[in-house]
């Protein structure tokens, strides 16, 4: 049998459709532990950015953030963190939490480098306009900075919510749930057919939530932005 | 932490840290190289830049897990398995940091150097990649600091790779939180101190922009 009819085979299989640790569970498990990952992640980052850019203080420790976050390995993160939840909560430390302040610390950077960036970088004359009609400090932030700077803030979650759904799956290394388990339990029991459905599945759910967010960051762009010719500054492509 | 296991284990961490590095320095050279040549095409033909940025963005979308994993049943337990997602990986990095870079040459610059009677292969080598330093200097770090990082995971593909990783998995595997530790920190100074580095030889390399920023 060859490689693509061993993975079609495998997910066809009604076995892998049904019951405890098959597809749809483990599908529902990934989903879940990144919403939650998300979430926290959003909490944390996104009012953070937002006062960074809005009060232009601390800009250098976004930056310095940025960079260190780059640096920490997920699979690093999750193995420093498991020998301490264990310790104290020997079901769900094992499995779950190691993961989840794996996933957080991966989604931080990205969201709040760019909520920062993106309030920094609106047009200084749009912000004492508004000031000057008399807005407080919170509506020029609420109705004027973040409106403008959304497709920069989306793209900082965007970046965040794929990343997190990708290294999803190392957590399954570890014992926790989620579409990662397909690989690493195919690796090690040697099965062409599941290592390559496990594979399908997860780079498909990636790719649609990248295209899922590239739809939405285009229709919750503000009509004034998306004209050609207005002065919005193009979403950074480069990273440096 | 038990501190008796890490002195026993002292060549192993170094030999784990060697190769740790080696599989990294692999990847990103690699990568570099092939991104570069990508990159000057993709400048050159503007055709090509669309369907190079896409394919790259494809791969980096590709959880590393799951690269790793398809590998296995085409090139098994090899170090080609171990390399391939690792350089697939810099490819986005490089071509997006090396083509802004030979783009942002400004255009008389390149008019002055074809009016000096430039060649096209001179002025690249002379002009546009020297230009281009700071900005492929940077594709370097962040290409490096996540290569680091991704090593680790190839110690899935058994004990022969992973690098400092290689703790990480064993010590899962026994329970062992100390050489948990010993495998993860290690590998997060590593990815730190090669990021400091490459700031200090992207200074070095463009020692012109410093002169101007002294004046």
């Amino acid at each position: 049998m060859n490689l693509i009819t061993e993975t079609a085979a495998w997910l066809a299989d009604p076995a892998q459709w049904t019951g405890p640790g098959a597809i749809p569970q483990r599908l529902l498990e990934h989903l879940g532990l990144s919403s939650v990952s998300l979430l926290i992640a959003l909490t944390i980052a996104l009012p953070a950015g937002l006062f960074i850019g809005h009060t232009r203080r601390g800009t250098a420790f976004a930056v310095n953030l940025a960079n260190i976050g780059r640096a920490i390995p997920s699979l690093a993160v999750i193995g420093v963190v498991l020998p301490l939840t264990a310790a104290i909560d020997p079901q769900l430390g094992f499995k779950v939490y190691p993961t989840l302040v794996a996933m957080v610390i991966l989604a931080i950077p990205p969201i709040l480098v760019n909520a920062e960036a993106g309030v920094l970088g609106v047009d200084r004359d749009l912000v004492e306009s508004a000031r000057a009609m008399g807005m407080r400090e919170v509506q020029v932030l609420g109705s004027v900075e973040v409106p403008v700077a959304l497709p920069v803030i989306l793209t900082g979650i965007r970046s965040a919510t794929t990343q997190i759904i990708a290294t999803m799956t190392l957590g399954a290394i570890f014992g926790s749930g989620g579409l990662g388990r397909f690989l690493v339990e195919g690796i090690a029991q040697n099965d062409d057919g599941k290592i390559f459905g496990g594979v399908v599945l997860v780079a498909s759910l990636a790719l649609i939530t990248e295209g899922a967010f590239a739809v939405a960051q285009r229709a919750s762009t503000s009509a004034g932005l998306r004209r050609p010719g207005s002065n919005q500054r193009a979403v950074p492509s480069v990273t440096t | 932490m038990e501190i008796s296991w890490l002195l026993d284990h002292l060549d192993e961490l170094g030999l784990r840290t060697l190769q740790h590095f080696g599989l990294a320095a692999l990847a990103v050279g690699v990568g570099f190289v092939l991104s570069m040549a990508l990159s000057i095409l993709a400048v050159r033909v503007r055709l090509t830049m669309g369907p190079i940025v896409t394919l790259t963005g494809i791969f980096y979308t590709i959880p590393s897990l799951a690269l790793f994993a398809a590998l296995v049943p085409l090139t098994g337990l090899s170090l080609l398995t171990a390399e391939v997602p690792l350089v697939l990986y810099t490819l986005l990095i490089f071509v997006r940091n090396i083509s802004a870079g030979l783009e942002g040459v400004p255009a008389d610059v390149l008019e002055a150097a074809d009016g000096m009677g430039y060649p096209r292969r001179t002025r690249l080598l002379r002009v546009e990649l020297p230009l281009a330093v700071p900005l492929i200097v940077a594709g370097v770090r962040l290409a490096s600091v996540s290569t680091i990082g991704l090593v680790t995971i190839s110690g899935i593909l058994g004990d022969r790779f992973g690098g400092l990783g290689f703790f990480i998995f064993e010590g899962y595997r026994r329970s062992f939180p100390t050489e948990i530790i010993a495998g993860a920190v290690p590998s997060v100074i590593l990815a730190l101190l090669v990021d400091r580095l490459l700031v200090v030889l992207g200074a070095r390399l463009t020692p012109w922009f410093k002169a101007r920023t002294g004046t």
